[in-house]
C-alpha cells in the first residue's frame, strides 16, 4: 500500500493520555475521539489534519495506558501512517491490531521534519522523503506480525482460527463441541 | 542452558519445554481481565471473532473500576455493556459497584490471580500481578475480545533485565521509592519489551503491598512485565486466597539476562517524580519549595491497607493545610472495611481529608478530583503526564503514601521527619 502526506512531527515519549485524554473516554466512538486527538500537546492538529497525513516522533511513541483509542483516534483523524524511532509495546500492538500502519526507522525520523511531505510503501517498508529526496527502509515486521497484518488485524485471524474449528472447546451447547 | 522466571512461565503456557527471548508464541491464558474503558470496545471486537461463547466463564474478569460509580451517562452506558456482556456469556468474575475495587488489587486479593499464572489485561498496569511470580501483561481491547474467544495470545518472548537491590532500607523508604529510583536511573524506556525481574536480599524482605507496588510501574520504564519470584512472603499471601491448583517458578542461576543492574539502597531517599515523565526522580531532600493545592493517597500503585497505615501514622492528630485537599481513596471494598475498622478513617476525616469509595477516578484525571489550570498535586498513583490528572496545564509530583500525606500537612511536598513536633 503506497502512503502519502504532509508530516506532523513530534518529540519522544508521546503518551496515550496526550494523544487522547481520559476525559474523553466514556466513549469507544471513533469520531468522537478523533475530535480530540493530540489535543493536550498541538491544539491545532485536529484543525490542520488532512487524510493521508502521516505522523512522525521520536522514540518511544505511545507509551503509557492501554487505551485502544490512542491508536483509534489517530488512524480516524486521517493519519494514514505513524513513523517512530521506537514504540511503547502496548501501542505497537495496538496499532498492528487495528490496523493502523506503523513503521520503526530511526534514521527516517532524523531525516523528516514538520510538514514535508513523505511517501511511504508499507508493503517494502520504504520511506521516501518528497521533499527532500532521500529515502530510507524501515524495520521488517518479523513473519507472524506480517501475516497479522496482511490478514487487516487480528479480529479476521481470529475468525478464521474460529472458522475452522480452531477456536476454544468449552463444552457448552451454543458450541455445539 | 538455564531460564528466567519469565521464560519458564510463558514456555509452560504454550506447551514448549524452553523458550528463547525474541520467539513468537501462542500462550495459553489463565485470566484475561477487562475495565469499563476498555471492555466496552473488547466486547464489540468479542463479536466481530464470530464466537458463539468466551473461551472460559471463570477466567474472564470484567471490572468497572474507572469512571464508576458511573461519572455521567456515557459512563453508565459504558459500565452497562459489561453487565450485560457478564450475564448474557455468564461471566462469574464481574464486579458489581459496592463490591468493585481497583482490578490490580482487587483480582490478586480475591485469589482470582496465582504464582505461574499468565495473564493479559485490557489496562497497562496489568504488570501489578508479576508481585506473586504471575506472568502478566498489558495489552489492548482488541486483543481482549480475541482473548476472550480463544483463551490464548500472542507474545514475542522478552529479554530479561535483573535488578539486584541490596544495603539497608533508610527511613520513610518503600517499594514506590525503589521503583520511582529504578525509573529515573534507567529511563521511561530503558526496560522497553523487557521483564523487569526484581531480586535482592531487600525484596526477599519487601512485604507485598511494597512488591505489587514495584511491578505495577514496570509499564513505567517500558516493560513487558515485572516480576518477583515467589517466597514465603507471596506464599502466606497466596495460601489465603487461593481456591485453585498453581505452580511456583523461580529463574535458573544461569539463566540468561540482557542486563544486570545493581542497586545500592542504603543511598536511597524518599523519591518525588518531577512533571510530567516518572522518570524525572528526585530525592526529597532536593525537591525545594514545591507547594502544592492537592494530595492524592490511592490507587492500583498504592491504595493498600499498609499505604493507608502509613498515612494514617504521618496524619494521627494533624491537620491537612488550610490550602490543600487531601483525596484518599482505599484501593478496594474490603480494605475500606479494614481501614474503617482499624481507625485509620477517623484519622483521615478529622485530619480533613476526602475519603473516596474504590475508583481510578482522580489517577487518570476522571472524576474524584481532577486538577484546575496551573494546579499542582502530589499523589501516589503512577503516571505524571501532561493533564494526567486534570487541566493540560496542571501539574503532578509522584511519591510514597508518606511524603503524600506529610505534604498534605506541610502545604508543600516534604518529610514526615518535618513535622516532629508539630501535632500528632
Amino acid at each position: 500500500m503506497n502512503l502519502k502526506g504532509r508530516v506532523h512531527k513530534y518529540g519522544c515519549n508521546v503518551d496515550t493520555d496526550v494523544i487522547i485524554p481520559a476525559r474523553y473516554l466514556n466513549t469507544s466512538d471513533s469520531a468522537e475521539l478523533a475530535a480530540h486527538c493530540m489535543e493536550d500537546i498541538d491544539a491545532d492538529f485536529v484543525k490542520n489534519v488532512q487524510p493521508g497525513d502521516i505522523m512522525v516522533a521520536d522514540e518511544n511513541f505511545g507509551c503509557g495506558s492501554s487505551r485502544e483509542h490512542a491508536p483509534i483516534a489517530i488512524k480516524e483523524s486521517g493519519i494514514s501512517c505513524v513513523i517512530a524511532k521506537t514504540f511503547a509495546r502496548i501501542f505497537y500492538r495496538n496499532a498492528i491490531n487495528i490496523g493502523l500502519p506503523i513503521l520503526q526507522c530511526p534514521e527516517a525520523v532524523d531525516g523528516i521534519s514538520a510538514n514535508d511531505t513523505v511517501e511511504v510503501d508499507t508493503s517494502t517498508g520504504k520511506i521516501t522523503n518528497i521533499t527532500t529526496g532521500k529515502s530510507w527502509d524501515a524495520m521488517p515486521f518479523p513473519e507472524f506480525m506480517q501475516q497479522l497484518i496482511e490478514a487487516g488485524g487480528l479480529i479476521p485471524y481470529a475468525q478464521k482460527k474460529i472458522a475452522s474449528g480452531g477456536g476454544p472447546k468449552c463444552g457448552c451447547k451454543c458450541c455445539g463441541k | 542452558m538455564g531460564q528466567t522466571i519469565t521464560e519458564k512461565i510463558l514456555a509452560a503456557h504454550c506447551g514448549k519445554k524452553a523458550v528463547e527471548p525474541g520467539e513468537l508464541i501462542t500462550a495459553k491464558l489463565d485470566l484475561v481481565l477487562g475495565n469499563d474503558i476498555t471492555s466496552p470496545i473488547a466486547i464489540r471486537e468479542f463479536g466481530n471473532t464470530g464466537a458463539n461463547c468466551v473461551f472460559n466463564k471463570e477466567k474472564i474478569a470484567l471490572v468497572p473500576d474507572h469512571s464508576t460509580p458511573a461519572k455521567d451517562i456515557k459512563s453508565a452506558q459504558q459500565v452497562k455493556t459489561m453487565r450485560e456482556f457478564a450475564k448474557k456469556y455468564g461471566v462469574t468474575n464481574f464486579f458489581e459497584i459496592g463490591r468493585v475495587g481497583i482490578e490490580h488489587t482487587l483480582l490478586p486479593d480475591e485469589g482470582l490471580v496465582l504464582p505461574g499464572y499468565a495473564v493479559i489485561g485490557a489496562d497497562s498496569h496489568t504488570c501489578t500481578y508479576g508481585a506473586i511470580g504471575a506472568f502478566s501483561t498489558g495489552v489492548g481491547s482488541t486483543d481482549l475480545g480475541a482473548a476472550m474467544s480463544l483463551g490464548e495470545t500472542w507474545f514475542r518472548v522478552p529479554e530479561s533485565i535483573k535488578f539486584v537491590y541490596h544495603g539497608k532500607l533508610n527511613k520513610w523508604v518503600g517499594g514506590k521509592d525503589l521503583i520511582l529510583y529504578t525509573i529515573g536511573q534507567i529511563g521511561v524506556d530503558g526496560a522497553l519489551y523487557c521483564s523487569m525481574e526484581f531480586t535482592g536480599e531487600v525484596i526477599e524482605n519487601l512485604p507485598m503491598a511494597d512488591r505489587f507496588t514495584m511491578c505495577n510501574m514496570a509499564i513505567e520504564a517500558g516493560g513487558k512485565n515485572g516480576i518477583i519470584a515467589p517466597d514465603d512472603i507471596t506464599m502466606e499471601y497466596v495460601r489465603a486466597r487461593a481456591k485453585r491448583d498453581f505452580k511456583v517458578y523461580a529463574s535458573d542461576s544461569d539463566a540468561k539476562y540482557k542486563q544486570v543492574i545493581d542497586i545500592d539502597c542504603s543511598k536511597i531517599e524518599p523519591q518525588v517524580a518531577f512533571p510530567h515523565l516518572p522518570e524525572n526522580t528526585k530525592p526529597l531532600s532536593k525537591v525545594g519549595n514545591v507547594v502544592i493545592d492537592q494530595s492524592v493517597i490511592g490507587s492500583c500503585t498504592n491504595g493498600r491497607i499498609e499505604d493507608l497505615r502509613v498515612a494514617a501514622q504521618v496524619l494521627k492528630g494533624r491537620r491537612v493545610h488550610q490550602d490543600v485537599r487531601l483525596i484518599i481513596f482505599p484501593a478496594t471494598q474490603k480494605i475500606y472495611m479494614q481501614a474503617i475498622h482499624e481507625g485509620l478513617v477517623d484519622v483521615f476525616v478529622d485530619a480533613g481529608a476526602a475519603v473516596s469509595t474504590p475508583t481510578c477516578g482522580p489517577c487518570l484525571g476522571g472524576h474524584m478530583g481532577c486538577l484546575a489550570e496551573g494546579e499542582r498535586a502530589v499523589a501516589t498513583t503512577n503516571r505524571n503526564f501532561v493533564g494526567r490528572m486534570g487541566h493540560p496545564k496542571s501539574e503532578v509530583y509522584l511519591a510514597s503514601p508518606a511524603v503524600a500525606a506529610a505534604s498534605a500537612v506541610l502545604g508543600r511536598i516534604g518529610s514526615p521527619d518535618e513535622l516532629e513536633g508539630k501535632g500528632g
